[in-house]
Formats: structure tokens, sequence, C-alpha cells
């Protein structure tokens, strides 16, 4: 027979035991995110294609015809914004359904017991499914512009993967935060409206080289190198990539987790209390 | 045999912060807010003035036997919720331990997680998979689900247009079908109409008679005392008292009842009234049985009342209102008239068992003098409870009528048909 112990401070022993106990959950609460998401549009899951096109028009004809910068890589203007915007989409997504994840399932936070930690790795679905559905386009976009990766491509998963994870660790910090000070449900969208342009999503690294702090910048942002990295992974011969750039967000993501983990359980038990 | 829940010394701490006076945690913060304010007379553990403990339970400590059906009692704010919220792993306690031997599912909300958006399928699927059942359970549970809940026709409508009806039988046909060891029910019953009250009952019925454990916590005593057979009654975040459930109601009823029965003012100035009359007590006097220790609507009861008078040589009679709390009177007696001089009148007036229904009554009184002009009305100088008590019913439900007199009411089978 089942047997639990309730002690305070010791269900660090069950807990992993649990989540996996509980995976079944997990997965029945991606499926519901997917399901609500696109319930009652019309265009349905088009959106998920809809909203980076447009974004790329906005950016192409901002930036390009506009503003008339050039992008110094040698690669199309469109295909640069278009992989970055869907790529960023991805990450900015996740973070944001990350930090908001405990907070907007509430009401089962204050019902039911199962391990916290499932909400915010469900909370990884609906940007996953944008993503594949952006990215059905953008591959057909690619070989529209004569551009045919191969084995590269392979590097996608393992980037979607590190990206996921950048995102579950950031947003993990906001999410328990974010149930005692709501204050983070406003700082959260700034940080992906910025980000956009922190980070290389409408321009290449390539295009900085000139700037001597190049190579601080790729230390410093860890999207930097995974940015590149889906690029390279899309764009055969693209030159400003070399996969020593992935060591540091690999590092990065690591250290993130962890803290992140260890803080996200240290206030999981008084969530209840404070939701 | 052996104990199916065993809690030792279990505490729950809560830090109220007051600097931080924000929106955000509202609910909970003024929840917590309002049960201390119950508890402050008692205990000041101001720290800094800006944070307060509170403990929410005590070194609470009990075994449960499995197939043991317990309710758990006590007023607002003992505890009670916490303790299940605790044994539920929805909270962690401060201190102290428990084990739990078997599965566990709470019925704390019927519903949980259901999402408006969903399909009636999709949330048996969703609320299921949260209340801890596999998929195959809950495919193989389907069916009748469905049927108790009698949705077929809608499976594949959004929740959100279900009538609210539709949605709770839902609710509840997916959470009864739940097969756990030990069963945490929470006040299902102070929700939705007769016939979902009664359909609970009946399902926890069938879940105690199959040797499952429950833990029923209601205000409803009617029904904890038949369907429980080990009452805990919790005071101030402490277990006073657990056993054998009858004996646990009386010691309930006992304390909430002790302070509700009487009114006295030593000194006139503080007693209300005017310059010609003041109220000095008024006190309701249970002729309880050796047995019974609470006043319930068996229970014959004086009313007494006492008066100062200021007034010399007047004829003064009291007319006594018993009324409910929403302001209807349900009768009125006046005393004879007698001549007075100053100085304390007191009048008393029983009234018979059987009589007044449960619930909560409001005693007013008037002054009269020369049985036509009022000197002063006491308005609800007194609010007193008569608690349920039935037998041979298995209607657990509110009792309705202001009055439940014993008349005889006989029936007998007159006449037999015969289908041939």
């Amino acid at each position: 027979m089942h047997q639990t112990i309730i002690e305070s401070g010791r269900s660090e022993k069950y807990y992993w035991a649990d989540l996996l106990r509980f995976r079944e959950l997990g997965w029945i609460l991606a499926k519901r995110d997917i399901t609500v998401r696109y319930k009652q549009t019309i265009f349905g899951v088009a959106w998920a294609i809809v909203r980076p096109i447009m974004t790329v028009a906005v950016f192409v004809f901002a930036f390009h015809k506009v503003a008339k910068i050039q992008d110094t890589s040698g690669i199309p203007f469109q295909v640069v914004i278009f992989s970055g915007v869907i790529f960023w989409n991805f990450f900015a997504s996740a973070f944001q359904q990350v930090s908001q994840s405990i907070t907007g399932n509430a009401n089962l936070v204050g019902k039911v017991y199962f391990p916290r930690l499932l909400m915010p790795l469900a909370a990884g679905a609906v940007p996953l499914v944008d993503f594949l559905v952006a990215f059905s386009v953008l591959v057909p976009f690619l070989w529209y512009q004569g551009l045919f990766a191969t084995w590269t491509l392979l590097a996608v998963p393992v980037l979607l993967l590190m990206t996921f994870f950048l995102a579950f660790g950031l947003g993990l910090i906001f999410a328990s935060l974010n149930v005692r000070y709501r204050d983070f449900q406003q700082i959260a969208p700034l940080i992906v409206q910025y980000g956009f342009f922190v980070c290389p999503v409408a321009y290449s690294v390539a295009s900085l080289t000139e700037f001597s702090w190049f190579d601080t910048y790729l230390m410093v942002n860890p999207m930097a190198g995974l940015l590149e990295g889906f690029r390279w992974s899309l764009i055969p011969g693209y030159a400003s990539f070399s996969i020593s750039y992935l060591i540091y967000p690999a590092i990065f993501i690591g250290i993130v987790n962890v803290l992140a983990i260890y803080f996200f359980r240290r206030q999981e038990n008084s969530f209840v209390d404070y939701i | 045999m052996s104990a199916i829940i065993q809690a030792e010394g279990i505490s729950k701490r809560y830090i109220i912060d007051h600097q931080k006076g924000r929106a955000k945690s509202s609910s909970v913060k003024e929840a917590l807010a309002e049960r201390w304010k119950q508890f402050s007379s008692r205990e000041n553990a101001l720290e800094t003035g800006a944070r307060e403990e509170f403990w929410a339970l005590r070194d609470v400590s009990f075994d449960i036997q499995a197939g043991d059906r317990v309710g758990v009692i006590g007023s607002n704010g003992a505890g009670k919720s916490t303790l299940l919220k605790v044994l539920s792993r929805i909270t962690e306690p401060t201190h102290g331990r428990i084990s739990i031997k078997g599965r566990m599912a709470s019925l704390l909300e019927v519903g949980t997680g259901f999402h408006p958006e969903l399909t009636g399928r999709e949330n048996i699927f969703l609320n299921g998979a949260i209340l801890g059942m596999t998929k195959s359970e809950i495919q193989r549970h389907f069916d009748a689900i469905v049927d108790f809940a009698g949705v077929e026709k809608f499976l594949d409508t959004p929740v959100k247009r279900y009538s609210s009806g539709m949605y709770v039988r839902l609710g509840f046909a997916i959470s009864s079908h739940l097969e756990p060891e030990i069963l945490i029910v929470d006040e299902v019953l102070a929700v939705g109409d007769a016939d979902f009250q009664r359909k609970c009952l009946g399902k926890m019925k069938d879940a105690s008679s199959s040797g499952r454990t429950i833990l029923f916590v209601s205000h409803n005593l009617t029904a904890v005392q038949s369907l429980c057979n080990v009452g805990m009654f919790m005071k101030k975040g402490q277990l006073v008292q657990m056993g054998e459930t009858n004996e646990v109601i009386a010691t309930y009823l006992a304390h909430i009842q002790k302070t509700a029965l009487s009114s006295f003012f030593a000194r006139p100035e503080e007693a209300p009234g005017n310059d010609r009359v003041r109220l000095k007590r008024i006190e309701v006097l249970p002729h309880l049985p050796e047995d019974q220790s609470h006043l319930d609507v068996r229970t014959p009861f004086r009313v007494e009342m006492e008066c100062w008078n200021f007034m010399s040589d007047v004829h003064l009679n009291f007319s006594l209102h018993v009324s409910s709390l929403t302001g209807e009177v349900i009768f009125n007696i006046g005393s004879p008239s007698i001549l007075c001089e100053s100085g304390v009148i007191k009048a008393s007036c029983e009234i018979p068992g059987h009589f007044l229904n449960d619930g909560s009554y409001a005693l007013s009184f008037m002054v009269v003098k020369d049985t036509a002009s009022p000197i002063f009305n006491f308005e609800e100088a007194l609010i007193f409870d008569i608690e349920d008590y039935r037998e041979g019913t298995a209607w657990y439900g509110k009792w309705p009528g202001y009055v439940r007199p014993q008349i005889p009411f006989p029936i007998e089978q007159t006449e037999f048909l015969s289908f041939s």
C-alpha cells in the first residue's frame, strides 16, 4: 500500500519520485493549454504563422526600407529577421508562460497536491507547438530563398532544448517571485520587449563584428549564441558561428536552472499561503 | 487495528505581514487577518509590530483507524480547513509528522480545475487527472461518470455553456468515482440544492460502507451525527476532544452556547433603556436532562428578564417578542399588568420543548405602561441558538419553518389494489 509521510521540510526525498508519478497530469495540463490556445478563433493555429510574419514585415519595412540598415553578413535581410523572430518568439513565449504558470493555475494550487514543478514544465507546450507551426513555414521560405540546409538541421532540437531551459530557469525564478509580488508580472513583458532589441533577433551578430565589445556581448548574453546557432543550422555556410559560442550559454543555463529549481523548491510549499 | 492516519504534534504557523498591505494576496491575507482578530485577545505574539504570528494549528495529534468516518467540527477559524489542507498536502505543516497509509483524495471543491473552454469530455480527463486518477481509471469509469451526471448530450460542448447545475453534477460525478482509501470532504453540503446534497451524502455512505476512511468537515451537525462514528472537536487550532460523535457534538455545543444564553448589566448607567426603565438581565435557562448539555429542539426553557424601574406608582407589563434573525416575529406574549414602585421588576416565561425549530432567534421585549403606552422597547436584547436534533429520518438538510411542533400525524394504508 502506498504510504505518505508528511513532515515539514522532508518532502525533498519524495519530490522527484512524485514528479514522475504525476507525469500524466503534466501531459494533461500541457494538452489543456494547447487545446485552449486557439479555441473560438477563426484562424486557429494559423495565428502561430500570422503573428511572426507580421513582425517580420514591420521590421523589414522599418529597418531595411526606411532606415536603410544593411546587414553586413551577406544573408538576405528577411531571412535573418524571420529566423530570429521565430526563435525569439519561442524563448519569449516560453519565458512568459513559465513565469505565469503558478499564478495562472492558482485555483489548482489551493485545492490539490501535486509537485508544483509540473505547471512550469507543462507551460513549455504551447510555445513549442507555436514554434513548430511557424518552423514548418520557415523552412519552405528558406528553400524559396535558395537556402538548403542539411545535417546542420540536427542541431535545431538541441538548440530548442537549450533555449527552453534558459526560458524555464529564468521563468521559474519569476514564477516563484510572482506568487508573492505581482510586480514581476509587470516586469516580464518588459524584458521580452527590450530583449528583442538587445538580442540579435532583427540583426545578426556578424554585423556587430566591427565593435570592440563584440566578444564581451556574446559572453554576457546567452541568447546571442543560441540565436546565431539557430541561423547557422538553417543557413548553409553561415560564417559567424562556431560551436564554442554554445559553451557559455550551456554553463549559464546549467547554473540558472540549479539556482531556479532550488529557489522554487524552497518557496513551493508556501505558495498556497500567498497566492 | 492499525492507524491509517497517524498525526503527531502537527502545527501550522502563518506569518501575517502588515507592512505590505497591497491588493495582491488579498484574499488569504484578509482571511487570516479576520481569524487573527478572534485570537488577538488571547495571544499577542507581536514581533516587530509589522509582523504577526498566527498558529492555525497547534500541536494536534491523533490516530484515525481504517474504516473510521471522522467528522471534524468547530467554529469558524478553529483550524478545521487548515488541518485538511495539511493532510491533503496542499500546505506543509510547520512542525510535526503525519503518516498516511493509502491513497488519499480530497473533495475540497466540486469541479476543481475545470476549464471553461474545454468540453465536458476533455474536462473529465483533466479533472480526473487533477484529482489523482490515472487515464485508464478514468476510461474505465467514463460511461458511469457521464451517466451519473446526465450530460451525455453535452459531452462535446464547452463547459462554459453548461448550466450551473450541470457543471456541479459533472464535477461531483467525477470526484465520486474516485477510489481512494481515504476520502476528504470539506463542506460540500454548503453548496448545491437539496437533491445534490442527498446525492453527496448517499455517495459518502456508499464509500463508508465499502470500508473507506472518510474525513468530513461540515457545519451541518446533523449530517456529521448520522454519517460519522468519530467526532473531532477543534477550537483555536487545538484538538479539544476526539471520540464518539454524539459526545463530541455535545461538548462542542456546550462550548458555543455558554456565552450566548444570557446578558447582564451590573449597573444601570451601562444598561440600555431610558430614564424610566433600564435592562438589568435577560437570560435563557434551558431545562436540560441529565445526559444533555445543550439546548436543542427538544429542550424546554425559561426566559427570564429583569428591569430597573425608576417610576413610582405605575402599572407595568412586559411584552416578549421572539423573532427570527431576519426580523419576522414568530410569536408575542404579554405578561399581566401589575402595580410597580421604583426598583427591580422581574418576569419569566416558560417556552415548551418541541416547539421552536433549530436556528437563531432574537428576544426583544417591551415595557408597557397601563397596557397601552410603550415605555421602552429592548430590541434584540438577546440572540440565542437552538440546535438541531432528529431521529427516525434520513433527511439531513435544513428543516424548514420557524416552529417544529410534535403534532400527532398518523399514517396507515387503507386499501390494497390487486393487479391481475
